[in-house]
């Protein structure tokens, strides 16, 4: 595959300036580079998606937008602020909130006790409340489970309350790390579609997905990541018919 | 078994429980204001003597702070003894005449350096030395405690569980050695070094005692003298009660909902925004506080203050009395710290000379008595896990698997596990899991 960007110049952001920036970032685990220069934006309002395989760099990538690793070089602007090298609290605080990998959700505590932990930055009663009955009615099923412990749902359930959850930071970006994984194709079906609603009510996402046909057929924008560095990058319907990336990632010919 | 028969009893309706649970509280209280009053604790050689007692409220009040550190943060400590060390030796620094002392070995040719300060003391007033009021020492007491456990937490903190068992471990066993060797720092003696320090004031009733006679509990003295367990008993109990208050009120607020994050998933927790050392060291300095306040009392009981007492079979037998009892649980800490407590006390003894004049044998349990602990850890491990009285959590997600069970309707598939399998090893990030072929 050629690493010459296919994507036509295009506008994005209506002339804003993006929520989020990240420039030439570098993240090594001890002296192995897992992140090699990789730079992206995402603006208000999008869905953005980081595709590629294995190993690619999209989970390291995820992880250090939010604070969990510190990068050797470049940085992460979010609204203005540079948040590269604060701590993940420091990151959540600033409006910034991720559903894991692997969903990492608190397996001894209720469904209602899980999302209240989404809220934990935040004051005001009922506006808790309200994001609480919009995460009830985006996912039916946690109503449903709403005193049951996080560690006995269904694997959907569990990625329906590690969204939730996110969603409870009232987050201004939504970082989503592999949100099908591990789940039968029918819920991965309604997964992506709520990540479609959750985009429609004003949240801007950015999604790490290896499931790349699902990604690219919901968001607006997309990254090909291949081993460290940007691989394509453009409008997400312009890469899905690209022929490299209906070759290498859709296993589509 | 028995909890569901338990559940069961219980009323239906809100007020009934209400109704139950306040008579619940009245009747404990009666019976804890009337348990000094029994026949049986005044048998010294019975199976439970009231110094018993007294000893056990003073474990329990341990058990409950090392619950905080263990049981709602999940961090394993094994080096508690440092706080009990710490309020025990602030008792014995502002309750004796150790003050008048600190320069004793500094020779005719320095300058003689010492303390000479009364406070509302029970001590006579001719007593040289340092002697405060118990109450204010205690509050003293808590303080140190607490800055002890955020200095110790500090650099520990970033740790995760094994490598901060081993450091806190290496803490409490370093600590007492730093204590017995400050019998001379530079000319000042700072510990009294093996020697130890004593006699530690009697505690002070102060206003209380113009109380006048109160039902269940009598007129209470002006000081505790030594033979006097009932009015120790009480003043111990206050501090049980205002511990297990704090922990129930913190177990609910927003730091106890932040503890209980981290414990179960300190990654998720950070992303959540919780910050995780500011949180940890509070699970720290709150479980010290406990130390503390438990450690300045001992001191006033037992009255001398021997660097001996404060050795590594202290921080495992209190962490015994929270597994015991139930991590997490505020009654089973209470209830594991009793139970260990009177078993290291008394039980063995008394179970020795009733089963050998039983059976005319010649038996000391009481010398087998950490390998009984072990095997009742070790069997406690196998067949309950979650403890005598686990924590609600536990007993409610045997009840959530069981809905699972029932009704898994929409036939995702039962997942009962906290995630999916995950072969990746410890420590290395899931890109280097597989490469792309």
């Amino acid at each position: 595959m050629t690493t010459e960007s296919t994507a036509p110049p295009t506008v994005r952001g209506d002339g804003r300036p993006p929520v989020l920036t990240i420039k030439d970032l570098h993240v090594y685990y001890g002296n192995i580079a897992a992140v090699k220069g990789i730079s992206l934006e995402v603006y208000q309002g999008e869905i953005v998606t980081l595709i590629g395989a294995n190993g690619a760099g999209k989970s390291t990538t995820m992880r250090t937008i939010s604070g969990l690793i510190k990068p050797r070089k470049g940085e992460i602007m979010f609204e203005g602020t540079r948040v590269s090298g604060m701590r993940g609290d420091e990151v959540a605080s600033m409006g910034i909130a991720q559903s894991p990998e692997g969903r990492r959700i608190f397996p001894r505590m209720t469904v209602l006790e899980n999302l209240e932990l989404g809220a934990f930055l935040r004051k005001d009663r009922t506006t808790i409340q309200a994001d609480l009955d919009r995460v009830f009615d985006l996912f039916p099923r946690l109503k449903e489970r709403v005193s049951q412990k996080g560690g006995t749902l269904s694997g959907g359930e569990q990625q329906m309350l590690a969204m939730g959850r996110a969603l409870m930071a009232e987050p201004r970006l939504l970082l989503l790390d592999e949100p099908s994984m591990g789940l039968a194709p029918v819920l991965v079906e309604v997964v992506f579609e709520i990540i479609e609603r959750v985009n429609s009510q004003g949240t801007t996402i950015l999604l790490v997905e290896q499931n790349a046909l699902a990604a690219l057929k919901i968001a607006d924008f997309a990254y090909v990541l291949e081993t460290g560095h940007i691989g394509l990058e453009g409008p997400a319907a312009d890469l899905a018919d690209n022929e490299d990336v209906r070759n290498a990632y859709l296993g589509l010919a | 078994m028995f909890t569901d028969f338990i559940e069961k009893l219980q009323p239906k309706s809100v007020a009934g429980r209400r109704i139950l649970k306040i008579s619940g509280y009245v009747a404990l209280l009666i019976f804890i204001l009337q348990l000094p009053n029994f026949a049986f604790t005044k048998d010294t050689s019975g199976p439970l003597p009231l110094f018993t007692i007294v000893l056990c409220a003073v474990y329990a009040l341990f058990a409950l702070g090392l619950n905080i550190v263990v049981g709602f943060a999940g961090l394993l400590d094994l080096g508690y003894v440092a706080f009990f060390l710490f309020g025990a030796y602030t008792a014995a620094w502002l309750m004796s005449d150790f003050g008048y002392q600190i320069s004793e070995r500094a020779g005719a040719s320095r300058h003689q350096f010492s303390f000479d300060v009364h406070f509302m003391s029970a001590a006579a007033d001719t007593l040289k030395g340092v002697h405060l009021s118990f109450w204010l020492v205690v509050i003293i007491a808590a303080l140190v405690a607490a800055l002890a456990g955020i200095a110790i937490g500090a650099p520990t903190l970033r740790l995760k569980s094994d490598y901060l068992a081993l450091v806190t471990l290496g803490f409490g066993e370093i600590l007492p050695e730093v204590f017995r060797n400050f019998g001379d720092v530079g000319g000042f003696n700072l510990t009294n070094g093996t020697k130890g320090i004593g006699p530690v004031d009697r505690v002070d009733m102060g206003l209380l005692s113009r109380l006048p006679k109160l039902p269940l509990v009598g007129k209470i003295p002006a000081n505790i003298v030594s033979s006097d367990y009932k009015t120790k008993f009480y003043v111990i109990i206050v501090f049980c009660a205002l511990f297990v208050y704090s922990s129930l009120k913190l177990r609910d607020g927003r730091l106890g909902r932040a503890w209980m994050a981290i414990r179960e998933d300190e990654l998720a927790a950070s992303l959540m925004g919780v910050p995780l050392m500011r949180t940890k060291l509070w699970a720290y300095a709150v479980g010290a506080i406990a130390g503390g306040v438990g450690g300045a009392f001992y001191a006033t009981i037992v009255g001398t203050i021997n660097v001996d007492t404060f050795i590594f079979a202290f921080s495992i037998i209190i962490l015994c009395a929270v597994i015991l009892g139930g991590m997490g649980n505020v009654w089973g800490a209470i209830a594991g710290g009793v139970v260990i407590t009177w078993f290291d006390q008394t039980g063995l003894v008394w179970l020795s000379t009733k089963f050998n004049s039983a059976a005319g044998t010649n038996f000391d349990f009481k010398s087998y008595q950490f390998g009984l602990f072990g095997l009742v850890l070790v069997l406690m491990m196998l067949f309950r896990p979650q403890g005598l009285i686990p924590a609600t959590r536990s007993r409610q997600v045997k009840k959530a698997d069981k809905q699972v069970l029932e009704h898994d309707h929409l036939g995702y598939g039962l997942e009962i596990g906290i995630d999916p399998p995950d072969h990746r090893p410890r420590g290395l990030p899931d890109e280097f899991e597989t490469r792309r072929p």
